[in-house]
Order: structure tokens, then sequence, then C-alpha cells
């Protein structure tokens, strides 16, 4: 059995004081094994950050509802008391944020924060948790572990800051890691080193990450099964070379092409997905991506489409109209991440 | 690499960097500091409230003559009416009963400046843990948290909507006149503003992405309130204090100046000499003057220097 078992989540927000309900995650369905790498990809409010703080139990209480299962290790964590959650956060379950500048506080030295974790769920103190702080940071590449321990987050440079907040996140070992666009605050050659620094954990600690982006670089360079979310649902479900070699909703289809490439000849025009995602329409009455597919035919309108297997097995799609042409994705091979890694971290 | 090369680096490393200690951990209020000391507003102030905690705490002593002794009464009596001036001996002149003027305004600045310290600490400390509770409970504390929260701004709420120098002076009527009425009145008139001021912070800081990552790292609700929320959200309180001794001094001399303070009106205290001044202003008006600027300086030192400290902690001047 997965480590991980998603079994549809669903987010529903609001529906107090007469408001409207809206739901933001509705129906999506994953696993993650022990050492996997999973990626949930998706465009800004496809779901994909509301699911992870859902899987947290970090949802407000209130106007939140909340469907489904989330079995981690056999445990639902979507009906745990806060106090329950509380033991599994970061010490089995840890997080990774966006911005690693505002997920660090201001005014409390990187060791403190690093040790409060130390305390909190191994129960380190004075020395020996000084010790083991800079042992993680060390860890996690950073260069000169004692010195940084005592100095502020702004005083860090952004990678730093978040090669810290990884290693407040693996501080305990946890099972899983969920890592929320961990790389879209940096810049392209830390982010390389990042993901770099995250496949290595993933590699040597057997440790589980659920991988929340929009950057299908970082699935192509990372992630070994993709989820495409959108509109709540997941439309498409492989195997990452499967997804980039025949994608086959055309949400994701057009996701890929859409990708500026380098070898395209002079003054070829960007293919965009056209429209936002503010132009859908209910699954219950058919496919969300409807108002903005190419293919979409009067069937994509009767009911919420099944999650299919039309072609090779573990491939999912939910369209009655799949694409069967590849994409052409020449330039969009693994990036080598080895090459720009570890520039002087690593003597 | 093997791990216990690992160790002896990271060893190394310690002892490399306990050499160069001064050079890391430069703290946030380090680096406000270091940009207060380069504000002329700052340095004003700071000179101007010097001034006056090196005239309150040496000025009994240096005093020339005695503040309460009627030493010239003969001859501001003989005169009926005539104030004597300013001269060598007496710096400000004499007061109505013949008293050294310059003897009784540095003795007085000592008061003062009690009675402006101790009543903002009164309103600082109550009025910090008001809101340390407050706004710990609204954050954190779920629905029953709120509940407390609501209950306790609305209290407040009560306390700011009389006039602070009439909730002063009636505090200093029910308690009768002394020197420690002066302080609890005007201090339970800033205990709200504290309050309020605090947990306004808290509730800023609480929804930050830093809490957010802490309870992702299941620190308890305590922890995240002593060690992350509170730090940050202490900079505005800090300022507040500053401004806080400008309009505790005021206030408190305008209590004096009621007749609500100190029984004893032989003791100089600056709203005192002020309000005993206001009769004779026709005749002496520089009586007035002396404790007046005394106290517009003080404040003025406070306010700069509270302004100051406003700007060096700003988050967004943070580099």
């Amino acid at each position: 059995m997965a480590l991980l078992s998603v079994d549809e989540l669903s987010v529903t927000f609001g529906g107090v004081h007469g408001r409207k309900e809206s739901t933001a995650v509705d129906g999506v369905s994953f696993d993650v094994d022990q050492g996997q790498v999973v990626g949930l990809v998706g465009e800004s409010g496809c779901g994909k950050s509301v699911t992870s703080l859902a899987l947290m139990g970090l949802l407000p209480g209130k106007g939140v509802k909340l469907g489904g299962r989330a079995d981690f290790d056999g445990n639902n964590l979507l009906t745990m008391s806060q106090r329950e959650l509380r033991e599994m956060r970061g010490k089995e379950i840890a997080m990774i944020f966006q911005d690693p500048l505002s997920s660090l506080n201001p005014v409390v030295p990187i060791g403190v924060q690093v040790t409060e974790i130390l305390q909190r769920h191994r129960g380190l103190k004075g020395e020996p948790a000084r010790k083991e702080a800079a042992h993680l940071l060390d860890r996690v590449g950073i260069p000169d572990p004692t010195r940084r321990l005592k100095e502020y987050p702004h005083q860090l440079s952004g990678g730093m800051r978040q090669r810290a907040l990884i290693a407040m996140a693996v501080a305990c070992a946890p099972r899983l890691l969920i890592a929320d666009e961990p790389t879209t605050a940096l810049d392209v050659t830390i982010q390389a080193q990042i993901l770099e620094l995250l496949k290595e954990l993933v590699d040597e600690e057997g440790t589980a990450l659920l991988m929340i982006t929009h950057d299908l670089g970082v699935v192509a360079g990372l992630c070994d099964q993709v989820n495409v979310l959108y509109a709540g649902k997941v439309v498409e479900s492989a195997d990452r070379h499967e997804l980039f070699a025949h994608p086959m909703h055309p949400y994701a289809h057009g996701l890929l092409e859409s990708i500026p490439r380098l070898d395209a000849p002079r003054g070829e025009p960007l293919k965009p997905i056209r429209g936002s995602i503010n132009d859908r329409i209910a699954w219950a009455d058919g496919c969300a991506f409807a108002p903005r597919c190419d293919y979409y035919t009067i069937e994509c309108l009767t009911g919420t489409p099944a999650l299919t297997v039309p072609a090779a097995a573990g491939h999912q799609v939910r369209c009655v109209n799949p694409v069967r042409e590849p994409v052409e994705i020449a330039t969009l091979e693994t990036p080598d991440v080895t090459a720009t890694a570890h520039g002087g971290t690593s003597a | 690499m093997t791990t216990s090369t690992k160790a002896a680096k990271i060893e190394r490393l310690a002892e490399l960097t306990a050499q160069n200690e001064t050079s890391s951990g430069a703290s946030l209020w380090r680096e406000a500091f270091r940009r207060l000391k380069t504000s002329k507003m700052a340095i004003i102030g700071g000179v101007v409230i010097a001034a006056f905690i090196v005239m309150a705490v040496v000025g009994p002593w240096v005093a020339p003559h005695s503040p309460k002794a009627l030493t010239w009464k003969d001859e501001v009596f003989l005169n009926r009416g005539e104030f004597v001036g300013p001269r060598g001996e007496n710096w400000f002149g004499l007061d109505h009963l013949g008293r050294d003027m310059f003897s009784r305004f540095l003795v007085g600045a000592r008061q003062t400046l009690l009675v402006g310290v101790v009543s903002m600490l009164i309103g600082l400390i109550i009025g910090a843990v008001i809101g340390v509770v407050s706004g710990a409970a609204a954050t954190l504390g779920g629905a029953a948290g709120r509940r407390v929260d609501t209950v306790v701004m609305r209290i407040t709420d009560i306390m700011l909507a009389l006039p602070s120098l009439l909730l002063a002076a009636s505090i200093a009527a029910v308690m009768g006149q002394s020197l420690t009425t002066v302080m609890i009145a005007v201090g339970v008139v800033q205990i709200p503003i504290f309050a309020r001021l605090l947990r306004g912070s808290m509730l800023a800081q609480g929804s930050k992405d830093y809490v957010l990552a802490a309870k992702s790292l299941g620190i308890r609700k305590r922890r995240i309130v002593v060690t992350q929320i509170l730090p940050n959200s202490l900079s505005p309180v800090i300022v507040q204090a500053t401004l806080s001794l400008a309009t505790a001094i005021i206030e408190a001399a305008a209590l004096s100046y009621l007749g609500l303070g100190n029984p004893d009106p032989s003791v100089p205290e600056w709203g005192v000499m002020l309000s005993q001044a206001q009769r004779f202003f026709d005749n002496a008006p520089m009586m007035a003057v002396y404790p007046a600027v005394g106290i517009i300086i003080t404040a003025l030192g406070f306010t700069l220097l509270g302004e100051a400290m406003r700007e060096a902690l700003d988050p967004k001047l943070r580099g």
C-alpha cells in the first residue's frame, strides 16, 4: 500500500453567512509511494496549494468543508484531531513553502528556528541541538553552517534561505515531504540547485515527495508520476516520460505546446492556451476545460467525463476526445541540473 | 565524504568563526539602533531626553537653594505684587512665596520624570498583557479564542470611548489626591491604547507565512506566540511607549493643574508650578513660562525619539 493515498479529496469554501460555496478541489485522487516523487501540476487557481494545505490540516476550520480520504500510513489525515496532526507535522510530514523569505521569521536567528524543531520532535536541547542544526545546514549545502546559525534570514541569499527551510523540513527525517512551488521565488540557477538537493534527499533518505508546481521544467527534472490538475480535478495522470511523449488531455497537450522552444524558426508565434481558468463550466455539466478547448464536441457537455485508461497502463485521462498526436518537445529534456548545482559548496 | 571528516570540518569552522565573532549576527534590533544613530531627529530627541534625565537625577543636589523654603518671602511681601525677575542669585527669579524658581524647576524635573515613566509603565505592562491574551486568542485560539478576543476588545473600546482626561480625573477624584493617584490615573488611560496596538500587531503577524510554516512543522501554539508572533509585534509598542511618555507628562501636568495632583503644594512639580503661576499670570508671566517650556521641550524630545524609532523599526525599510 502506498505511503500516502488520497482518494476523492474535495475542499469546498464558503457556505457560511449565505455566501455561495465554491469548490477548490473536486475529487482528487493520487498515491505517493516511499521514495517516489509525485507532481501536481496546473495553473494558478486549479487547487494545487489547497490540496497540500488540506493534507497538512492547515486550512482554517471555519467555512471549509473537506470530503474524501487521505490515508497516510493507513490513518486518515482529514479526520485527525489538531493535536494528532501537530504531532505528525514536522515529524512524519513536512512542508516546504514557496517564498523562503516570508516563511522564515525575520527577527529570529536561523539557528533558533532550526533547533526549535529539533527540540519539539526529537527532544534535543542546548549544545547537541546546535551541533545537529549545524549538521543539517551542512547537509543541505549551506557553507559555514555554524556562522549561519547565528544569522538572521535577511542576511542570507534567496537560495540559502530556501536551503534553510528545507533543512527545517527534513530535520526529523519525515517520511513525506510536500513542496509547494519551492523554486518559484528563486532564479534559474538556484532553482536547479534546489531541485538537485531535493532529488538527493529523495534518493538518499527514501523520502516521498509531493511536488506542487506550475513549472513543467521542474516536472521534467524531478517527478516520477505526474498529475495534471484543472479546476480542482485531475485531468491527466501519467508517468513522466509517458506524459511528455503522449499528452492526451487537450489541456496537458496545450501546456506542453505553449512552452517556448529554442529551436523554433524565427518569428514563429507562441502557442498559448486561449482564455483563462475563469472561462469554465461546472464539472457537473461537462468538461470544465471545454470553453478553452480546440477539440471539444457536443459530447463534452454531457456530464463529468470519467477518468479512463485509453492507452498505456497507468496513463489516465479525463477526456472524451483525447489528443492522439504527440507534441514536439525536443528541447524539453530533463535539464542538466548537476552542471550548475553545487558551485563551490561541495568542496 | 564520511561523517567523521564532516564533523571535523564543522568543528574547525566553529573554531574559526569564534575568532571572527563580531562579523556575524546583526540582529534587526541592532540594525534599527544603527539606523537610529544616524537619524538627526533621534539625536536631537536623545540629547533632550538625556539632559532631562540628568536634570532629574542630579537636580536636587545641584539646586542652589532649597526648593521648599520661603527664603525671600519678606522681599516678595514688601514689594506687594512686584515679582522679582531673574537676577544673579535667582536665575529664574522668585515665585509668589519668595522661593527660588530655578531650584524648584530643577527639583521638579525628577517628579515629572517619575510620573511620566511610572504611568507609562503601568499602561505598557497591563496593556501588553491584555493585548497578548487577546491577540493570541484571536490568532490561534479558534472559535472560543475569537469570543475571548471580542469580549476583551469591547471592554477596551469602552475605555477608549471615555475622554482620557475625564477618565483620569474621575480616577484621581475617587482615589483621592496623591502622586500615586496621578500615576495610576494617567497609566490607566494608556492601557487600552497599548492593548489594542499589540493585539492588532499580533493579528497582522498571525497571518504571515512564517507562522504557517511554523504550524506546518508542528510547533505548539504557545511556542508560536512566544517565539514567532510576539518578537515581530513589539516594534510599534516600543515606539508607542516613547510617545506615551510625552503624553503622560502632559496629562500629569494637566491633572496637577486641575488640582488633582500632589496635595502638598510645596513639593515642586512642573504641572503644579504651572497651575500656581496661573493666578499671577498678569504680573509675572515668566513664572508660567519656565515650567511650560520645560514640559514642551521634554515632550518634544520623547516625541522626536519615538518618531525616529518608528522609522528605524519600519519593516519596509529593512534590507
